[in-house]
């Protein structure tokens, strides 16, 4: 009689078996295959809508680098970019602020995200556009002054919009990242004489940008799409550009086609650096290995 | 007539909402003293040692460092909190060793240790990137110190913190329970370190469980129970012959 007892079925019965001596068996994943199978199919029908459908590709391939197109490409990304810097040092500022200690700020702060969050960004981009209506002119008593429909572009109304209403949101995204830092690290950094600027600053803020970037990233790509809605104030960006070719040429779907392929473009580039970003701010926890 | 002491606590009470957490602690430490706070958990001493580095604000009795009083300053029999700028500076004269590490997660070792002379004492980073080498060469972990907190054992990050703490030149050192997050076989390199601390001269407030070090290293014990001092005089006597029944209860309980 040997020792070893007898499994279900009398497997055990071979107890010399060793698991990295023997081939193993690749196992055939159904699942895969047919949904591969299914969505091959829906592609090929896809394609061939489009292929037989009325859409003049030559068009589009030609307005992809139309000068118009071009130029509200680069004004998406001016706008989009400038946007998301105010959203960020408005966004910082406000979650600083809510976490402080001073009950006015935390008001302050309170108030400004409710106020911006709690109106449509389309309403805002009007209501800056439109500034000239109530104040006609703009300046500090005594010092400088000047027409408010001269200084109102749509540029500065649509940076202003997007700008204030990206910052209540982001304020949101960096209160989370603060408060996911644990307790002991303002205290570590209190024991060792930092004030509170300097843990914020030193401490804080960039163990919380690891917690940050990802929903950072994700307003970014929302913000990209959202600069769309500043060609109501004339605002020439992607958008607004392809509007006024189809308006003069009727070829509406092809230029709603070259936006697509722009913004699915922006959007890439920017989940690139998105995930570099990423990488760089999780030091030291994403690095087993510890070394620099 | 002997030296004023360095740390000098007088009726110091402390309340978290209707739980007296510190009740009438008074208690000295001299300079050059190696002092231990034992006690069963919730008899307070993690909160004296928080209110001694103002990470907890006391509300009752004095508390001085070099003869400064902590946290606020009297005028004309009225007393002002001190602004976060001046609370900030008197920290300096303590180092904190915490019960859970919390190192930098995002610095190395390295950074960890000079974040406090270069942003807090404003001193050159060469100069403060050699004395961080130096210290932490002095607890053993001069090849560590380009890897981050991750990549380093409990007892490894313990004893950065304890080289962080000593960055700044403090003049009293406080730990708080600093072997009680670590595996067993880890205990012994952080007390070494400490040891050869208290060897050095530096005055020491120890919150520990360890009585084998309380009573080798420690120069004095101070028992708490309940937020109270119930008893305290040098390590060895204070263990072997304890004078207040609760003492005796503890260190049975303890020492099994």
């Amino acid at each position: 009689m040997s020792g070893v007892p007898a499994g279900p079925a009398g497997a055990a019965l071979r107890p010399e078996i060793d698991i990295a001596r023997l081939p193993h068996v690749r196992p055939v994943h159904w699942g895969r295959i047919v949904t591969a199978a299914a969505l091959l199919l829906l592609l090929a029908l896809l394609v061939r809508a489009f292929a037989r459908g009325q859409i003049a590709w030559p068009v589009v391939a030609q307005y992809l680098t139309w000068r118009t197109i071009l130029e509200g490409l680069l004004n998406t990304v001016l706008m989009a970019v400038a946007a998301m810097a105010v959203g960020v040092v408005l966004g910082v500022l406000a979650a600083v602020a809510r976490s402080s200690p001073n009950p006015v700020l935390r008001s302050a702060a309170q108030f400004y995200a409710w106020l911006f969050r709690g109106t449509p960004v389309i309403l805002q981009l009007l209501l800056w556009f439109n500034l000239a209506l109530i104040f006609p002119t703009l300046g500090i008593p005594g010092l400088w002054e000047a027409r408010t429909v001269d200084v109102m572009t749509p540029f500065l109304a649509a940076l202003l919009g997007l700008g204030l209403n990206q910052g209540a949101y982001t304020s949101e995204v960096v209160r989370a990242g603060m408060l996911s830092v644990d307790a002991g690290q303002y205290e570590a950094a209190k024991s060792i004489g930092l004030t509170y600027g300097q843990s914020l600053w030193r401490i804080v803020l960039p163990q919380a940008m690891r917690v940050i970037v990802p929903p950072l990233g994700n307003e970014f790509i929302g913000l990209i799409k959202t600069t769309s809605l500043a060609s109501v104030i004339r605002y020439s960006e992607l958008l607004h550009s392809a509007e006024d070719i189809y308006y003069a040429n009727n070829r509406v779907m092809e230029l709603l086609l070259v936006a697509t392929f722009w913004y699915l473009v922006l959007v890439s580039a920017l989940s690139l650096g998105q995930m570099l970003l990423e990488r760089r701010v999780s030091r030291g926890v994403a690095r087993p290995a510890g070394r620099r | 007539m002997s030296a004023p002491p360095l740390l000098r606590a007088w009726r110091v009470g402390k309340s978290f909402g209707t739980h007296r957490a510190l009740e009438d602690v008074t208690l000295e430490v001299a300079r050059g003293e190696v002092v231990c706070l034992i006690g069963p958990s919730g008899s307070g001493k993690t909160t004296f040692l928080r209110c001694v580095n103002q990470l907890e604000r006391y509300d009752a009795g004095g508390l001085w460092i070099g003869g400064e009083l902590l946290g606020f300053r009297e005028a004309g029999g009225r007393l002002h909190p001190l602004p976060e700028r001046e609370i900030a500076r008197q920290r300096r004269s303590t180092g904190m060793v915490f019960q859970r590490f919390n190192l930098f997660p995002h610095m190395t070792a390295l950074e960890n240790v000079i974040e406090g002379p270069i942003r807090a004492l404003r001193r050159p980073r060469a100069e403060a990137v050699a004395e961080a080498r130096r210290l932490l060469d002095r607890v053993g972990l001069f090849n560590r110190q380009d890897y981050y907190p991750a990549a380093l054992s409990g007892g490894q990050q313990q004893r950065v913190a304890i080289a962080r703490a000593l960055a700044m030149r403090p003049e009293l050192m406080l730990f708080d329970e600093p072997t009680s997050a670590l595996d067993p076989e880890l205990v012994g390199e952080v007390l070494g370190a400490m040891r050869d601390l208290a060897r050095s001269g530096s005055t020491m407030l120890v919150v520990t469980h360890e009585l084998g070090f309380a009573r080798e290293v420690g120069n004095r014990i101070v028992f708490m129970d309940a937020g109270r001092v119930v008893e305290s005089g040098p390590s060895q006597a204070l263990l072997t012959s304890p004078q207040e029944e609760r003492t005796r209860n503890f260190l049975s309980a303890v020492l099994g």
